[in-house]
Parts: C-alpha cells; structure tokens; sequence
C-alpha cells in the first residue's frame, strides 16, 4: 500500500475539490431522503385517512390556523442570504489563504504530460475515451447529455411530487436520475481522478504509479470472437448487434414499464414514450460498454469504414 | 437714510463712499442676526439626517419597521427587487432548496469582481501570460490570495450548480409550470463548466496546455465537421479548416488559441451567462416563485389532463 502515492492524489489542489464533494454530496443526499422519508410517510397516513386528508395542511412540521401564511421577504429571506453570502465567503477566503492554485511548468509543446487529465469535473468524459471513440465520448455523448437533461420535464408525465422531497410517488424519475448522476457522472469522475494513472492505466488506490508499466492488452473486436472478417460483413454485423441491442433491450423495458409503472405508461405520448426509452438504453449501453470492455476486452461491437463504435 | 439712495435729490448726492459703508454695515449686521438662525436651523436638520433632500433622493422611503416599509424596502431596491415583498413561509427552510441557486450566483459575482482585478495584470499573448502570472504570485500585493479566490470560487461554483441541479430534480422543480426554467438551467450549466474550462487555458501552464490540447483534441473527430470524425474526410474536413480549427484559431494550441480563450473567458461566455441569469430569476418569479415545499399530493387526488 503506497499511502504517499494516495495522499499526493488526493491532496493535489486541484483534487481537494472533489475530495471535498464527495462528503458534501453524501450529506445533501442523507437531507433529502430524510425529509422525503418524512413526506411519504405522512402521504401514507393521509391516504388512509381520507378525513385528515381534507383538513391537514400538508406538510411535516406544526402549522395553526392563527399563523400568518406568508412573511416579509425582508427581514426573513434576506437575512439568510447575507448570512450564506458571509459564510460562503469565509470558507473561500480559508480554503484561498491555506492552498494555493496550481501552477506548472511553461506550457511546452514538446514535453507531454502524463497522465494529461483534464479539471476533474470533465474526468468523466474523458474516462469515456477509454470505452469509446472521441466522436462518441467528446461529441456525441455531452450533447445526448445535454439534451436529455433538457428533455426530462417533458417526458416526465407524473403529477405527483412536485415542490416536495419524495421517493414513493417518484421511484421511477429518482431512481433513474441518481443512477444517471450518481452511478454514472460521479463514480466516473471518481475512476478518473484516483484511479488512472500514467498511460491512462487503471492503479488501484494506494498502487504505485509505474511510469514504465506496459501493459499487453490484447484488445479484440466483437466481429472477431464470431470470426467475421469482411468488411461488408462487419458493418452489417454490427448493425445487427446494435440494432439488436435496441430492440430486444426496447423491449425488455417496454414489458417492465408498462408492468412497474402503468400510470406513467398510459399517460405518455408516443412521441414522449419513444424519447424516453431512446435516452434510457443509450444511458444503460454505457456500461454495458464499459464491462465488454473490462471483462472481456472487448474494444469495437460495430466497425465500419466511416466510424467505429 | 432710504430717501437719500438712488440719485439722490436736488442734487445733494450722497457719496460713494457713504453708500459703500452703509451697505457693508447692513451685511455685518444679518451676518451677526441671519447666520445663527441658519446655523440653528441647520443643526436641527442635520439632526435628523433622513430629511435632507440628498437623503430622500436616494432613498424614497421611511424606514421605520412598518409592513409597508418592509415591503418597500426590498421593492425599491434595484438589487433586491428581483424578489416579491412576502414568500411563503415555508419557503424560506434550508433544508429545502440548500441555498445552492443562491450560492451559485453569489460565487459568479465572487469570480466577476476577482476576475476584473485578475484582468490588470494579465496579457494574453504566449511571451506574456506565464510570467504575469507569476508575477502575480510574487509580486503584486495579495496576488497570490487573488488567483487563489478565483480558483477556489469556480471549482465551488461547478459543485454549487451541481447540487443545485440535484436538489431541483429531487423536489420534481422542473415540473409544470418551470419546464423552460429547466432548460434555462441546463443552459446555465454547460456555460458554468465552458467558463472553467476556458479559464484553465489562461495561466499558459503545461496543466492548462496539455488539458486543453486533450479537450479540444476531441473536436477533431466531431462528425462531419473534424477531420478525423466518421464523414468528415468525405465531406473535405482537413486540420486548417475543421471546427477545432475554428476554436483554436490554428491547428494546435498557441497564441490565436489562447486570445481566443481569453475573450471567451472574459467576455463572450459571461455576457451570455449573465443574459441567461437575469432570465433565470425572471422565470423562478414569473412561474409562481420558489416550487415548494409544497403540500404534498395524494395520488387519488391527480386531475387527469386534457389530452
Ligand atoms: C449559473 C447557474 C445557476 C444559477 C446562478 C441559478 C440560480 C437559481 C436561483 C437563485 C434559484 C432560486 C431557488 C434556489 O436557490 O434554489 C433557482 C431556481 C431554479 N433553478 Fe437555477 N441556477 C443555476 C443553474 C441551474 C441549473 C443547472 C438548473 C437545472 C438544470 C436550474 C434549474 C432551476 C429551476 C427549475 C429553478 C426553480 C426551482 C424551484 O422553483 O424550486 N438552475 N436557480
């Protein structure tokens, strides 16, 4: 265990960011799903009891009827502000006077750094390079990114929990987000910035790096395994494979939606139907990549002459 | 003597001087009788600072703690009118928005007001940038704290938009009505980390070099606009004429690229990160304020839309 190694990444300044997140997301996550906790149980409650329903306000902490239900902005909302705008402010000039910014060598175009990795909150796109070409990982991927962030209110048909912490009226959109955010966004920029090492190779947590490792990866393509070798055959094989993927995969989630999650279902749109399950299987090809390529070493599924995937 | 000003009578003049002298007389005497008086009303005034005209010009309203001041008072506020006068009471617990849209806009103004000072002391031309910066680490007064808030601040405001991002979608914010603000959100964010990122170019370092080189190395394969993206050969992409051509100014990093970055950095991205900000909180009041924490919903209760 080299901890000089783990301590040196984890302690390059511009590291201590996300080593700095890394709690503060935990934290946020453990508010959120406290008050969701509390709200579905009152839901449940309510539900059961359709009387309290028409009288209770609603909400888990007290409320009397003599209450005013609306307060001045001034002093209430302001108060809070100046005192985060204060806050924010102290932890930065602490955080500004302890550690300072890094600054390299000149930039010199002759003399490669590396690893060469980006700020760590771009490690996630570059940690797709391994498992894809940069036209996927540096194009095609942030901007799916973007426009599924964009599309989500309008393939999100569900009524319910909107302005409230909840899990139970939203099991599908929660979980869905968090593995897109958590599993996905996160965890990969958390491979990235502790993991990968010189080479872009994998060096578990307090492994040396080795500037000189070599490693003989004997990366093959999927036509390969089915001993395919015209060009025009791998071209229609992998459009199959991907074509296939979905299809069958479509599918497999048109029988689980519709069973888990019927009231969503009814109220989609075709249109609405189609953009989700576009979004969600290219979300879930992604690590489906990512194992072909660790377990089994498995570099393209589809070649063509004009790209690869 | 009032008969004898003027011309005089019957030629019986009085002199020059004889004026002069009376006319100096009534002046010392309403400076003895006038200026005390002034000066008397003058100290009452003063005591009571809240009247004098250049006090009303600017502010237009009293200040005594009535309902109507307190309204008044965030109302008539340029800084402060994004907000309404009253919110919801509920709407002002931390554990609902975490502050975080707050947050993030109060670092953007951090890095605005670091970022202009940073400015004097930094030439973005290769012969240049290195050395203002470690001038600026050595020698200028507080340098060093000044690159450092500007670094810290951006690193905590890509994590602020992140978690702020997280908490609406956790509380079902971007629902009807606030789908557009969404949108305007995710606008918000790819302009906050195409801001880092054009940032980390500026300091003329291997760090930023070698960052921006990988980065922008990936234009390279866009399809149909890099030279070595699918179709972009057959559609007459070379390295001088491919889209990272056009971000770079040049087909590798050097001086056009980091001119190009600064004026991104400095100019181009804030202005259209402010534009969609003032937006932004426009859309937060116009679609009815802070979504929540809302009273929750039963299940039963759901309205089936008109299809
Ligand atoms: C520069 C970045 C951003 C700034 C300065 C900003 C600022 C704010 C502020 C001050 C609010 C008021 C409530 C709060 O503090 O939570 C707000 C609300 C909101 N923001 Fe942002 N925001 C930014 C980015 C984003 C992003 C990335 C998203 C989503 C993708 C987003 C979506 C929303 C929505 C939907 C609301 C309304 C929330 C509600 O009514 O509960 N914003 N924003």
């Amino acid at each position: 265990m080299d901890w000089r190694q783990l301590w040196d990444i984890a302690s390059a300044p511009d590291n201590v960011p996300i080593v700095g997140m890394i709690p503060l997301l935990a934290f946020f996550i453990y508010l959120a799903w406290k008050q969701a906790r509390a709200n579905d149980r009152l839901i449940g409650e309510l539900e059961t009891n359709p009387a309290m329903a028409k009288t209770h306000h609603r909400k888990t902490w007290p409320f009397r009827p003599g209450w005013q239900k609306e307060v001045h902005v001034w002093p209430f909302l302001l108060r809070i502000e100046f005192l985060a705008a204060i806050i924010v402010t102290i932890i930065l000039m602490v955080w500004s006077i302890t550690l300072y910014a890094p600054l390299e060598e000149p930039s010199n175009p002759n003399l490669t750094m590396n690893p060469a990795k980006a700020p760590w909150y771009f490690l996630g796109l570059q940690e797709m390079l391994v498992y894809f070409d940069p036209w996927i990982a540096g194009v095609v991927m942030p901007t799916l990114i973007i426009i599924g962030l964009m599309v989500i209110p309008y393939i999100d048909t569900n009524p319910l929990g909107g302005g409230y912490y909840t899990w139970k009226q939203r099991k599908f959109s929660i979980g869905t987000f968090l593995f897109g955010f958590i599993v996905l966004w996160v965890s990969m920029i958390i491979i990235g910035t502790f993991i990968r090492g010189p080479g872009w190779q994998w060096f578990w947590p307090g492994q040396t790096w080795d500037h000189n490792r070599l490693i003989y990866e004997v990366n093959r393509d999927l036509p390969d395994i089915f001993g395919i070798t015209s060009n025009l055959a791998k071209g229609i094989f992998g459009a199959i494979v991907v074509g296939g993927y979905f299809a069958i995969g479509g599918f497999v989630l048109h029988a689980l939606f519709r069973r888990y999650n019927p009231n969503d279902y009814r109220r989609m749109s075709l249109l609405q139907y189609s953009i989700m399950q576009f979004f969600l299987l290219t979300m879930v090809a992604l690590p489906i990549k990512m194992l072909l390529r660790l377990m089994f070493h498995i570099k393209y599924v589809w070649i063509t002459p004009w790209f690869n995937v | 003597m009032p008969e004898e000003n003027g011309n005089g009578k019957n030629g019986n003049r009085v002199g020059l001087l004889e004026r002069v002298k009376a006319g100096v007389k009534e002046d010392v005497h309403s400076l003895k009788t006038d200026m005390p008086a002034k000066a008397k009303e003058q100290i009452d005034l003063l005591k009571d600072p809240t009247k004098t005209q250049v006090y009303t010009s600017i502010f237009r309203h009293k200040h005594d703690d009535t309902p109507r001041n307190r309204a008044l008072g965030v109302l008539s506020n340029v800084f402060l009118h994004l907000h309404p006068a009253k919110i919801n009471r509920d709407a002002v617990r931390y554990s609902y928005t975490w502050g975080m849209g707050g947050i993030t806009f109060y670092l953007f103004i951090v890095l605005t007001l670091t970022g202009v000072l940073l400015m004097f002391y930094y030439h973005p031309s290769k012969v240049q940038a290195f050395r203002d910066v470690l001038y600026l680490e050595h020698d200028v007064p507080f340098g060093k704290l000044l690159r450092n808030m500007h670094r810290w601040a951006a690193h905590l405001m890509v994590i602020a938009v992140w978690l702020h991002m997280f908490r609406v979608f956790l509380t079902g914010s971007y629902k009807k009505p606030r789908e557009f603000n969404w949108n305007i959100g995710v606008l918000l964010l790819v302009f906050t980390l195409l801001l880092s990122f054009t940032g980390y170019l500026l300091p003329d370092d291997q760090l930023g070099f070698w960052a921006v080189t990988v980065g922008t190395n990936m234009a390279r394969a866009t399809p149909g606009l890099g030279h070595e993206g699918p179709f972009g050969k057959q559609l007459g992409m070379t390295p001088y004429n491919d889209v990272r051509f056009g971000l770079l100014g040049g087909s590798i990093v050097d001086a056009n690229a980091l001119l190009r970055s600064y004026i991104w950095h400095c100019i181009g991205i804030p202005i259209v990160a402010s534009v969609l900000m003032i937006v932004h909180f426009w859309r937060v009041r116009k679609d009815g304020g802070i979504s929540g924490p809302a009273p929750v919903m039963l299940a039963s209760e759901v309205k089936e839309p008109r299809k």
